[in-house]
């Protein structure tokens, strides 16, 4: 086959050909793998409220609303209920203070404030120094604390919180974070 | 050159990464770790392949003045179905790679067999070419990956052996390049002997 002249006509024709056929084929795609992608978030989320709020009955993805934080923004409430008793909130909070970039997480509260677990879903923090935050060993320090009596700092600051070496810009951030949460709840009406 | 030899040069001879240095910005980001460095490496070799069988079929439609245009086009569609899918199917991958997979457009290996290879010559010898080159980058982050995450963290594919932090450079930005110039000396040692 001869190779296609390069005149205005002929450019125009298989550019829009080619740019047509390509769009059909990404519209094609996307239908097929929107379900999956919607599924693997609203799991990532259920996975990671599993994990900072007790067993639960209810799906708190339906029960989600959201409170404002007072700084004009708001925040995401899952409520966890067993037998439609309310045992425990997850709230999906962020920090703007990271090392590099937001820092979000899922913390789960009992009803009084106390703190069940907390569990990263995004950061971008230095690896091996600030990504220690998604580790046990800096993370549970949190668990069974109430933020009433445990002051949500880094020891450095005043507070109570042992901070992971070498990355005390990551535990702040970590403790606005958690800290955030709290006070949204607590400003909510829920304590 | 018979169609083995366009499937085998891309491994060591032509490789990529290691030998005509193409396409090292993904090279050094996400080579952080084995699995994050062969996953890059496969989303790659599916889009060489199949936009080299796309070119080559269509060189002789597309007008060679609009043909830049054409391939990115081209390219640009198989990298969003990559995109999709990873995001569908194996979400955690997806999310350690973030924005280098869309970014799989302007990687110059692509656009560069596109042009140097797949507008020349037949069907079977682009996918044969697309399959050595991108088998050849998987290999190469393949190694980097490994040997960054084995100095680095102490680990491989995800299992640590040794307790507490490796050297830590080896997993931040300083310690891509060391280890890349590295492996590059390597390779050039052996080609020459």
């Amino acid at each position: 086959m001869a190779k296609t002249e390069s005149t205005f006509k002929n450019m125009v024709l298989s550019l829009t050909l080619i740019s047509v056929v390509a769009s059909a084929c990404l519209g094609f795609v996307y239908e097929l793998t929107k379900k999956p992608i919607e599924l693997s978030n609203l799991n990532k989320k259920l996975n990671a409220i599993r994990e900072v709020v007790p067993e639960f009955t209810n799906n708190p993805n339906d029960d989600m609303f959201r409170l404002p934080t007072g700084e004009g923004d708001s925040l995401e409430v899952y409520p966890a209920k067993k037998d439609s008793t309310i045992i425990g909130y997850a709230v999906n909070t962020y920090t703007n203070n990271g090392f590099s970039g937001n820092i979000s997480l899922m913390a789960g509260f009992k009803p009084d404030g106390t703190i069940i677990n907390i569990s990263v879903l995004e950061q971008k923090e230095t690896p091996g120094l600030g990504t220690k935050m998604t580790e046990p060993e800096f993370k549970d320090q949190f668990n069974n604390k109430n933020p009433a009596d445990f002051e949500l700092k880094v020891i450095k600051d005043g507070g109570t919180v042992d901070a992971i070496t070498a990355a005390t810009i990551s535990s702040r951030a970590f403790c606005d974070a958690v800290s955030r949460a709290y006070n949204t709840l607590k400003k909510g009406g829920i304590k | 050159m018979n169609q083995l030899q366009n499937f085998t040069k891309g491994l060591l001879r032509e490789n990529p990464i290691l030998v005509l240095v193409l396409g090292t910005c993904p090279t050094l980001a996400t080579t952080s770790s084995s699995l994050n460095g062969m996953g890059m490496g496969i989303a790659t070799t599916f889009v060489l392949v199949g936009s080299n069988v796309m070119i080559s079929l269509l060189a002789n439609v597309i007008p060679d003045k609009v043909r830049i245009p054409a391939f990115i086009v081209i390219i640009a569609s198989f990298v969003t179905v990559v995109d999709l899918v990873m995001q569908a199917y194996v979400p955690d991958l997806y999310k350690t790679l973030g924005i280098f997979i869309p970014l799989i457009v302007v990687n110059c290996i692509v656009l560069g067999r596109a042009e140097a290879f797949a507008s020349k010559n037949s069907v079977l010898s682009s996918l044969l070419d697309g399959l050595g080159m991108g088998l050849g980058f998987t290999l190469a982050l393949g190694i980097l990956g490994a040997f960054r995450e084995i100095v680095g963290s102490g680990a491989i594919f995800g299992q640590k052996f040794i307790e507490g932090d490796g050297i830590l450079v080896f997993i931040l930005a300083p310690g891509a390049f060391l280890a890349l110039g590295y492996l590059i000396a390597l390779v050039n040692k052996i080609r020459k002997t």
